[in-house]
């Protein structure tokens, strides 16, 4: 996330200085998420780090959360944003439930309150500053869409956000099909994500996988993924080409 | 879609972290190797110890054209300096060269700079030149945006009269830490370290690399964290 972009100047278009609160620019951000179909569900994968500005400041965010039985949510961008939104998705759910009427909001229901949600505020000029991956599996059909932080949502195969936009999905463009096993799923997540730690400046490594199928919601333990660096390229790069980098 | 692609026509800069460092002998340079273009990594290996002559070499920061064209130029300076001079550079007149160019173009260039090398006169020596240009001559010195996380550190470890092996762990282990929290800075570890011999470079992957709070050991995938693991490793 650039902090840079939307800077002091342009704020006196928004509205009333006398605002109670608004998210001007980030300051605990989390990075990319991805999310893919698999042949029994949906698999999201995500760090858990939250970073401030340019410093790695926290390690152990979790940026993947079940959203009632059959739904999971991903988020990238401002931390404090998406605990709210959370506390909102908690409510919304509870209040499901306290109608004990046998339905539950499945993972469409909760993409679309999602997007009213996002949708609203920006037109308030006032945005949730997140970018969303929303997955789930009911009555066997699986679900996989994204919400963005001005309310551009839609539905696909595989999804991503931020760095994931332009390091994960073209990957996933040529190596997904339908009916990968949950294995192949986690490798092509994997090898996405191991992308993005040698590329993204705000990627950490400790990631989480979380997989929704008709059975619920399994999130793994935090875990690390091992790199590469044993190019001979690398160990000498600047041979024969003094002052290069 | 969203924004945090960074830009990606921005210049290139080298977040880094870059540490020179003198022992009883000799000096240990030591940088890390990711530089960057906006939030894109666009080198994950570069190589930001550049030599100068034989016996000095240069750790850059800031600006990766600045601290190219820098080094470059000392470079050239430096060769026919020494043609002239008979016998190898004083590590003291690069650092001279280098904040000329440094001091008489600071409102151009955005670099900062250690250099650090070996001499007969004077033996190991570590020169810090920061943005501005000034020179300072220092039993050990630190620069980019990662030094912000090692001054405490250093604060409390730094120690003269080190030898060879306890500088050079000391480098990696600054570098490596500094990686840990700097989003700017990554990749491998890279070390020269000089004496009256001549230099020797050495590369640290991250897998010879110790790890820090909240880091774990890496593996290959989750498929044999579950399959070696007992019947619930996933929690809901």
């Amino acid at each position: 996330m650039n902090v840079s972009d939307s800077t002091p100047a342009m704020n006196n278009l928004m509205g009333s200085e006398a605002d109670s609160q608004r998210t001007l620019y980030p300051y605990v951000t989390g990075t990319s998420v991805v999310g893919i179909k698999y042949k029994d569900g949906i698999l999201l994968a995500a760090d858990m780090g939250g970073s401030y500005g340019s410093t790695l400041r926290y390690k152990t965010v979790e940026r993947l959360k079940s959203v009632g039985k059959h739904s999971i949510i991903g988020a990238s961008g401002e931390i404090s944003d998406f605990q709210e939104i959370m506390r909102n998705l908690d409510d919304l759910i509870l209040y499901d439930n306290m109608w004990d009427d046998g339905n539950s909001f499945g993972p469409k229901e909760v993409h679309n309150y999602l997007t009213r949600m996002m949708y609203n505020r920006r037109n308030k000029f006032n945005p949730l500053w997140n970018s969303l991956v929303l997955g789930g599996v009911k009555n066997g059909q699986k679900y996989l869409g994204t919400v963005s932080m001005i309310g551009v949502h839609y539905e696909d195969n595989h999804v991503a956000t931020g760095f994931g936009n332009h390091l994960a999905r073209p990957l996933l463009r040529d190596e997904w099909h339908e009916n990968l096993t949950f294995e192949e799923g986690v490798k092509l997540l994997e090898k996405c994500m191991r992308v993005l730690l040698y590329r993204d400046r705000s990627a950490v490594n400790k990631l989480q996988i979380a997989k929704i199928t008709e059975e619920g919601v399994t999130i793994s333990q935090p875990y690390a993924l091992k790199t590469f660096w044993g190019f001979s390229a690398f160990k000498n790069p600047t041979a024969g080409a003094e002052g290069s980098w | 879609m969203d924004m945090s692609s960074g830009d990606l026509n921005a210049p290139h800069s080298m977040g880094t972290t870059i540490i020179g460092v003198t022992y009883n002998g000799g000096v240990v340079l030591g940088a890390d190797s990711r530089t960057s273009t906006g939030m894109y990594v666009a080198n994950r290996a570069s190589d930001k110890i550049t030599q100068l002559t034989d016996n000095v070499y240069i750790c850059r920061s800031g600006s990766a054209a600045d601290s190219q064209i820098v080094s470059d130029y000392v470079r050239y300076f430096l060769h026919q300096h020494t043609i002239q001079l008979g016998q190898p550079s004083t590590v003291k007149v690069a650092a001279n060269l280098v904040r000329l160019l440094s001091y008489n173009n600071k409102n151009s260039l955005q670099t900062g700079l250690i250099v650090g090398g070996w001499d007969k006169y004077e033996g190991g020596k570590i020169y810090g030149i920061p943005l501005g240009g000034t020179v300072l001559e220092l039993p050990f010195t630190i620069g980019g945006s990662g030094s912000s996380y090692l001054y405490g550190f250093f604060d409390q470890v730094w120690k003269e009269g080190m030898t060879q092996e306890e500088a050079e762990k000391l480098v990696v282990k600054a570098v490596s830490l500094a990686i840990a929290r700097d989003g700017a800075s990554g990749g491998v570890v890279r070390t020269v370290t000089i004496d009256k011999d001549g230099a020797t470079r050495k590369f640290y992957p991250s897998e010879t690399l110790p790890l820090w709070h909240e880091e774990l050991e890496p593996q290959e995938s989750l498929l044999d964290i579950l399959s070696t693991a007992s019947p619930e490793p996933m929690i809901s």
